[in-house]
């Protein structure tokens, strides 16, 4: 199937608007959020104006009707990434998703699994167990870990980042202590796909548990997290044309059965005393509180739109303008892309550097020009660092993005070279 | 074209040649700050003479607002008072958080009134203060490492 990417741009409102004194839109930074079709805000807002109520409460004709909408987007999104509906949690975002987990594992250890669920001693973390990252995580990824370790007394490890922004899989730091193995599917930076399967299988040697950071492959590619074996995933919804104030905490069902809640509070119980309380199965335990409700709804529709399209060519579609953009940028001198410089394991986020020029002020360049990128270090500090930059200047593409508006990026570098006089 | 505006000549020739760039010594107080959100650092250092700013020196990773910014502030403050060179810095930060709305006074900014035009790009404020930030604290740290001598 072939993308009519024309009539897409028809249902994305926003790609018709002018920024910067009557200059056409050229939105390259889906990385940091997509924009949303007309398809997504419709649904919102209908399920607002014909079935809002708090759902999981409530007898009435549109708390049913909630709880039912609900219910279907969770069933929907869990069978985009092949997963149950119960192994599908809700969180804010997918920041809370990895923070959920981590201190799950921490209320699972020091004597805290006061519920007692049978098998929760699989999450115990002790002081000397090992924690295990990469050098490309977002900050998302990296600081719960961090914080977990200073609760715990674990240590934190890292798979090292090669030159050519591969994993470096000599590097391995994973031992028999270690009790987690937590990665990004894609970086957000540099674009570069990990070995999911062999890092699966190294943790499994060990008995680790792998937790995947989905956030920049859900949205991109198609992604069965059932068939990649990972005992979680996250992923959030506004990176792929959904809304923000929702995500995905997928966990395998025996594990979420297991494991303790993180936050506490209605609707995640099974029966309160004032003496204490037990909780309810999976994926309410992990929801406590009055859920987020069109925001579910219209990630749902989101998947649905992104489903009929075909994940398979989306991705096509992106790494089609990812190899123009690889190729239009490496051809203007003193541009220097961070990452695969092919579309080999590879997704839509192309990062680079501008010898000479100051990523923010490409940036302000790109941006006199309608282009909006992202400028910074991303959520990936340390990354940086390991390539010995303060900050890069990142494009990222989505379904609706054309070869027109890489040639648009590509000219606008070199506009920037021309401005700042290094060309 | 609108670019003009935020990257004035002035701007531009202090980033090519920044004033007070590389870490000299002696010095009073050194203050480091990072702008988070990007990334970039500025180290400062100043060396006060009684109440005068004697000298500023600073090494700054970062864009060229940031770095035509810390230039500027070298040269407006070196050889004032320390109470004149952080009236100086209230009247470039209200110019600065203005949102181009606040006519500077090129009698108290000199070059400093060419970042007006980063006023009005919200995301670049912080860039243009990043070395007045730093300026600030390192005075706060000499008088304070003062005031702790006089009581030794």
């Amino acid at each position: 199937m072939s993308l009519d990417v024309t009539k897409i741009r028809g249902d994305f409102p926003i790609l018709a608007r002018t920024v910067r004194g009557g200059r056409p839109l050229v939105y390259l930074d889906s990385g940091a959020t997509a924009q949303r079709p007309r398809q997504v805000l419709d649904a919102e807002r209908s399920f607002l104006e014909q079935h809002n109520a708090a759902v999981h409460r409530g007898a009435h004709q549109l708390a049913e009707e909630a709880t039912d909408a609900y219910e279907s987007a969770r069933a929907r999104i869990a069978a985009f990434v092949g997963a149950d509906p119960g192994e599908v949690v809700f969180t804010k975002n997918a920041t809370e998703g990895i923070n959920l987990v981590a201190y799950a594992l921490s209320n699972a250890s020091s004597g805290c699994n006061a519920a007692g669920f049978p098998g929760a001693e699989r999450f115990e973390i002790a002081a000397g167990d090992e924690i295990v990252v990469t050098g490309l995580e977002h900050h998302a990824n990296l600081v719960p870990w961090q914080e977990l370790c200073r609760r715990t007394g674990a240590v934190l490890k890292w798979f090292e980042v090669g030159e050519d922004g591969r994993l470096d899989l000599d590097s391995d730091p994973i031992t028999p202590r270690t009790k987690i193995v937590a990665f990004a599917h894609q970086s957000n930076v540099l674009g570069t796909v990990l070995p999911v399967e062999e890092l699966v299988r190294r943790a499994r040697a060990v008995g680790a548990l792998v937790l995947l950071d989905a956030c920049q492959s859900v949205p991109h590619m198609p992604v069965n997290l059932t068939e990649l074996g990972v005992d979680f995933a996250v992923f959030s919804g506004h990176k792929m044309l959904g809304p923000s104030g929702v995500g995905v905490l997928y966990g395998r069902a025996e594990l979420l059965a297991a494991m303790p809640p993180f936050l506490t509070g209605g609707s995640m119980i099974e029966m309160v005393r004032m003496e204490g309380s037990t909780y309810a199965p999976p994926p309410q335990r992990f929801e406590a509180g009055v859920p987020m409700t069109s925001q579910a709804v219209g990630l749902a529709a989101a998947v649905d739109y992104l489903g009929e399209i075909g994940m398979d060519v989306v991705h096509a579609h992106e790494l089609e303008l990812t190899a123009l953009a690889i190729e239009g940028l490496s051809a203007i001198p003193g541009v220097r892309i961070l990452g695969p410089t092919t579309t080999e394991d590879r997704g839509g986020a192309v990062a680079f550097v501008v010898d000479g020029v100051h990523a923010h002020d490409v940036g302000q360049v790109l941006d006199d020009r309608g282009v909006a990128i992202r400028v910074g270090h991303h959520c990936a500090w340390p990354l940086h660092r390991r390539f010995g930059v303060a900050a890069t200047v990142r494009a990222s593409f989505h379904v609706y993005n054309t070869p027109d508006e890489v040639t648009a990026l590509v000219q606008g570098v070199q506009a920037a070279r021309e401005f700042f006089g290094v060309s | 074209m609108q670019l003009e505006q935020m990257y004035q000549e002035i701007i531009l020739d202090h980033y090519r040649t920044p004033h007070g760039a590389g870490l000299r010594e002696p010095y009073d107080a050194e203050s480091m700050q990072i702008n988070p959100t990007c990334g970039d650092e500025i180290t400062l250092r100043v060396k006060l003479d009684g109440d005068t700013v004697a000298e500023v020196s600073h090494e700054t990773l970062g864009c060229s607002i940031s770095q035509a910014s810390a230039s500027v502030l070298t040269d407006l403050v070196v050889g004032r008072s320390v109470e004149d060179s952080l009236r100086i810095l209230g009247a470039f930060q209200e110019m600065a958080q203005g949102r181009g709305k606040v006519e500077p006074d090129e009698d108290v900014l000199g070059d400093g009134v060419a970042f007006a035009g980063v006023a009005k790009y919200p995301a670049r404020v912080k860039c243009a203060l990043l070395g007045w930030m730093a300026f600030k604290d390192a005075v706060i740290r000499s008088e304070r490492s003062d005031s702790q001598e006089a009581t030794a």
